[in-house]
């Protein structure tokens, strides 16, 4: 069945290229990876019939986010990190504090998979309700996004604009300006 | 067909990767990164159950994360950028003055 081995392939692709963002200590290599990780990303979200999103992810996240980390990365020269930078002393990295850590981890990983197992709706396929018109359809996605959620939209433009002032602020230089 | 468990799996595992990131990188602008992962794998789990339930609210969710998630990265590299001139580091334990 292709559909499913595609799905394999993205996701494999996907957790992949996530795992190397954070395996490695150059921080070129990460943003790199990470843009990797998100394209396949967007193959997930055409399958979930989702196509405006996927697109939406490559222009915005792949395009605009991952180029600004990348303009920071070069113009900070950032230097690669190595393992003496490691604070070995620090009370939360003691053996006993670290084997807690582990046990709690995998009891969180046993009880999401129970709760998996057990939840009712999960085992049919993705695609059981609606259908794949409706739900990729751009006009319905804008219909009830300037209808519904016109209050969060207009919010979110004076969000951006608030973090547009306070990143101008934030990255000039003291003392410069009045 | 495929599950719904298992794009919640795959977000799940997105989202672990990126927790670890956080905990285990020492570098300021890895630890941005590992949080995008984060938000990516829950804007997959929204778009999974969006579908499932076949509405839009999911994916238009999405766009509210991603928009806040440019705010977060322009805001949180200022910041980084500011860091970095005062020490010389991106080392989060070099800013431990706020420490007791």
């Amino acid at each position: 069945m292709p559909e499913t081995l595609i799905f394999y392939a993205l996701s494999g692709f996907a957790i992949g290229a996530s795992a190397m963002v954070i395996g490695q200590r150059n921080p070129m290599y990460s943003v790199m990876m990470l843009i990797a990780s998100f394209g396949a990303l967007a193959g997930l979200y055409v399958q979930l019939d989702a196509p405006f999103v996927a697109v939406a992810q490559i222009i915005i996240y792949a395009g605009a986010i991952m180029v600004l980390f990348l303009f920071v990365v070069m113009l900070l020269n950032a230097p690669k990190e190595d393992g003496s930078e490691w604070d070995r002393s620090h009370p939360l990295r003691q053996p006993a504090v670290v084997r807690l850590g582990g046990l709690l981890a995998s009891l969180l990983v046993v009880q999401l998979g129970w709760a998996l197992l057990s939840a009712r709706g999960l085992g049919g396929g993705v695609a059981a309700f609606g259908d794949a018109e409706t739900v990729s359809s751009v006009r319905v996605l804008g219909r009830v996004l300037f209808s519904e959620y016109v209050f969060a939209f207009e919010a979110t433009s004076i969000l951006i604009l608030v973090a547009m002032v306070g990143a101008v602020v934030l990255a000039r230089r003291e003392g410069e300006g009045s | 067909m495929i599950p719904l468990s298992h794009y919640l799996i795959v977000s799940a595992i997105l989202f672990g990767i990126g927790t670890t990131g956080v905990l285990v990188r020492r570098n300021l602008i890895t630890i941005l990164l590992s949080i995008e992962i984060m938000l990516n794998a829950v804007n997959l789990t929204f778009i999974a159950f969006g579908r499932q339930l076949g509405s839009v609210d999911g994916q238009i969710i999405v766009f509210f994360v991603m928009t806040v998630a440019a705010a977060e990265a322009a805001v949180g590299l200022a910041i980084v950028i500011g860091l970095f001139r005062h020490r010389e580091s991106l080392n989060p334990d070099a800013f431990a003055s706020l420490k007791w």
